[in-house]
């Protein structure tokens, strides 16, 4: 843990000197060094009209996330319960897993308009799809001796489901959610790159025409802090779970 | 084929086919979705008509560039970081994080520095794709069971015989995943920026069908590159299969 | 036995695994004296995790020693493969992306013999070994016993002075195990060389070995050795022997106390 520790803080340190490197290698104005970055992230953060477009992005990826959370766990326990229904979906999910998405936006403009509904539906369709095979492959790898023996120990239906079905499939079921989380992510960003008028992806594309490449650097700075930070939370928890089977 | 093969081709087909009956039927307009009959139609004639195949010559390009350079990239990268165990343990978090970082949110910066051509295009594809490559490259030295190394001594092979004779061929089955990946994640990529901002390229002349409301145009684009990316996947996954079928238990 | 020409001397040999970001170091083998006289069949027995493999590591010169030295046939061995030697893995060493045939030739292969006799070595060694049915199978579409005996032919077409194996017979049933040691013996007579088997099956060692030498809980070292004072063409059938239970029940009585250590229970139970 502490030698970890220490790796991820060299590996910081690096990326950091890295970028500085890089800032003044190129020379005038065209990057932002690493402090000033951070410098226009916190006072981005004190910018009243910036409160807004967080606002929004927040709530069409949260959105999003619930509909990927509750649609993808349903749909993939069901595949994983019937094998037979599995073996059919299971091509068809990993081809969805693996086309360009991007391309599906302007149909999803045109069945929702533009705005929140086809932003949070768009983000939701990045993120169904690993859930549900992580769902789906968690609950068809199930060990059945698990479940013989829940019948020998007599354990009731409700007991079965809690003490033996949830922890034996809990490890796999929550790295879905892990990459559910982060594609849920991607997608409501790109879907606010095009098209759309608020959140911070609309701002980062609004920045490239004002060519501040301030407001740039800040935008991406925040979302990466943010998505490493959530991810880096989930994988800790991943880890432990995985450990334990 | 299968009976399972049977019931998804059933489903695909029966799925179309009820697309097709809500868009005849009015329930869907056409100003939401064509008909798939009048895509499949739409799209012969875009083909045939040579007016769309230089943006589609030209995003099979960038795509190809993109992918050449992160397997090789990614192969490089991951044989030097496992010959060095030290460095990779560093970097190891960043991997582990990696796809988590919506890599669309540089693309803004890209086209600041590099304008907007191809470069930062082909940037965005190879980002997303070479640590694809280099996380597989890794798990399959990893997974070269130590008994074949410790064979490989027995028979007194040097380093390059080694590499070629024992850990290539033993670890090639999760290269070639890294492979399969990272052909899905630089479509993904550059389709994906060429759609966000860009002139030219296939992602771009969807972008512009939507704009103008040209579902005659947009449509059969957007079925061609998804019916491009499946065949391509279900042609590296079968080959996959024959590649390596006699290395799989049971 | 244990008069003639020495081919191994192990003096002292001491092996401790250096501990890894934090952990304790582990003391595996040793210190421990061993000569291995020319031609002789010698077994190794010990409980689980005593350093046998460790032994055979050192040997071969796969990991080199803490303390100590080897020699074979009068050279140091030291971290370095010498000349001459061949080793059967504990665990599955075969190649799954070569067929069986191609397996058992590979060895031959890296040393350049001509291709003639390749195929005389190797169609050989496919007969003794009973694979003849499955030349042009891959690993991954046979049993694990099979694969374990695509490894002793693959060792054995090099003709080994020194052969190592380290349980060659752990996946066999008891019936195919107790075959393939008359195997094992015929080879070894034929031969002329060296053997060292390292196995967990008592009978096996007691069967198939002139010397057995039984080692106690880790760090490893030689409790005892046992002779067993077979004569040179021997076969399965010696187990009906007064004297075979006799040298069983010889290395059970040491064996119970080690193992029972092992298991971390110092005291045994009733
Ligand atoms: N690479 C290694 N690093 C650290 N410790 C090791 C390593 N290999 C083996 N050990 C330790 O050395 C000891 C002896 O291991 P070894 O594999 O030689 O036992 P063994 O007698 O062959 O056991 P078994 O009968 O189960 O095969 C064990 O306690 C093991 O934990
Ligand atoms: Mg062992």
């Amino acid at each position: 843990m502490v030698t970890r520790s220490r790796d991820i803080a060299v590996l910081i340190v690096v990326i950091l000197l890295i970028w500085q490197g890089l800032y003044q290698f190129t020379g005038t104005g065209l990057l932002t060094a690493p402090l000033d970055t951070f410098a226009r992230v916190l006072r981005l953060l004190g910018t009243p009209n910036f409160w807004p477009h967080l606002h929004e992005s927040a709530s069409a990826f949260l959105r999003a996330l619930a509909i990927a959370v509750g649609a993808g766990l349903t749909v993939g326990m069901a595949l994983g319960a019937h094998r037979l229904s599995g073996e059919v979906a299971e091509p068809i999910l990993v081809a969805l897993y693996s086309i360009p998405k991007v391309t599906l936006y302007p149909v999803v403009l045109l069945f929702f308009g533009i705005g929140m509904p086809a932003k949070v539906v768009f983000g939701a369709i990045h993120g169904v799809v690993p859930i549900a095979i992580f769902a789906m492959n968690a609950v068809r790898n199930l060990n059945p001796i698990y479940l013989k023996t829940a019948q020998i120990l007599k354990l009731g239906p409700w007991a079965t489901a809690r003490k033996v079905l949830l922890p034996a499939t809990l490890p796999e079921i929550f790295t879905g959610l892990r990459v559910g989380f982060s594609l849920t992510l991607v997608g409501t960003l790109l879907g606010e790159m095009f098209g759309s008028q608020r959140g911070l992806g609309h701002l980062l594309m609004a920045a490239i025409g004002l060519y501040r490449m301030d407001t740039i650097m800040a935008i991406t700075l925040l979302l990466v802090i943010f998505a490493i930070t959530i991810n880096s939370i989930l994988l800790v928890v991943d880890y432990r779970l995985h450990r334990r089977v | 084929m299968s009976r399972a093969g049977w019931i998804r081709v059933s489903v695909v087909v029966a799925a179309v086919a009820a697309v097709e009956l809500l868009c005849q039927g009015g329930i869907i307009t056409r100003f939401t979705m064509i008909p798939p009959s009048e895509m499949v139609v739409a799209l012969a004639g875009i083909l045939t008509s040579g007016r769309l195949t230089p943006a589609i010559v030209r995003t099979l390009r960038i795509v190809g560039i993109a992918l050449a350079a992160s397997i090789l990239v990614g192969f490089v990268l991951g044989a030097l970081l496992h010959a060095l165990p030290r460095v990779r343990r560093t970097v190891d978090p960043l991997f582990a994080t990696y796809y988590a970082i919506p890599i669309y949110a540089f693309y803004p910066l890209f086209i600041v520095l590099f304008g907007l051509g191809d470069v930062p295009i082909i940037i965005i594809g190879f980002l997303l794709a070479v640590v694809a490559m280099i996380v597989s490259t890794l798990n399959g030295f990893d997974r070269i069971p130590r008994a074949l190394l410790k064979t490989a001594r027995i028979y007194r092979m040097g380093r390059v015989r080694t590499a070629l004779q024992v850990m290539m061929p033993c670890a090639a089955p999760y290269i070639f995943t890294g492979v399969k990946l990272a052909i899905a994640y630089s479509f993904i990529g550059v389709i994906g920026a060429e759609f966000i901002m860009s002139g030219s390229g296939m992602g771009y002349e969807i972008a512009f069908a939507y704009n103008n409301f040209d579902n005659k145009v947009m449509y059969p684009l957007i079925m061609l590159v998804l019916v491009l990316v499946t065949i391509i996947n279900m042609f590296l996954h079968f080959w996959e299969m024959i590649l390596f079928e006699r290395r799989r238990r049971g | 036995m244990a008069k003639g020409e020495a081919h191994v001397t192990l003096q002292g040999v001491t092996r401790v695994y250096p501990g890894v970001a934090g952990q304790q170091p582990v003391h595996a083998l040793g210190p421990l004296d061993l000569e291995l006289v020319k031609g002789e069949f010698f077994s190794v027995v010990g409980p689980s995790g005593c350093g046998k493999s460790t032994l055979l590591d050192v040997l071969a010169g796969l990991a080199s020693v803490t303390d100590g030295a080897i020699r074979f046939e009068g050279v140091p061995i030291h971290g370095r493969v010498p000349d001459g030697i061949g080793v059967v893995f504990q665990e599955d060493a075969s190649f799954p992306w070569l067929t069986v045939e191609d397996n058992i030739a590979f060895g031959l292969r890296q040393n350049s013999v001509e291709a003639g006799e390749v195929r005389r070595r190797v169609d050989h060694a496919l007969s003794l070994m009973g694979l003849k049915d499955f030349i042009r199978a891959y690993p991954a579409q046979l049993s694990g016993g099979m694969r374990q005996r695509v490894c002793i032919a693959r060792t054995l077409v090099l003709e080994p002075r020194l052969i190592l194996l380290d349980e060659p017979f752990g996946s066999l049933d008891q019936q195919t195990r107790l075959l393939m040691g008359d195997e094992l013996l015929r080879l070894w007579r034929e031969t002329e060389s060296t053997v060292l088997l390292i196995t967990h099956a008592l009978d096996e060692a007691a069967m198939l070995a002139d010397r057995i030498g039984v080692m106690s809980a880790r760090p490893g070292r030689f409790l005892e050795i046992v002779e067993t004072g077979w004569p040179q063409d021997r076969d399965s059938r010696i187990v009906a022997r007064p004297e075979f239970g006799r040298i069983t029940g010889r290395l059970w009585s040491h064996l119970r106390v080690e193992s029972l250590k092992a298991l971390g229970q110092d005291r045994p139970p009733l």
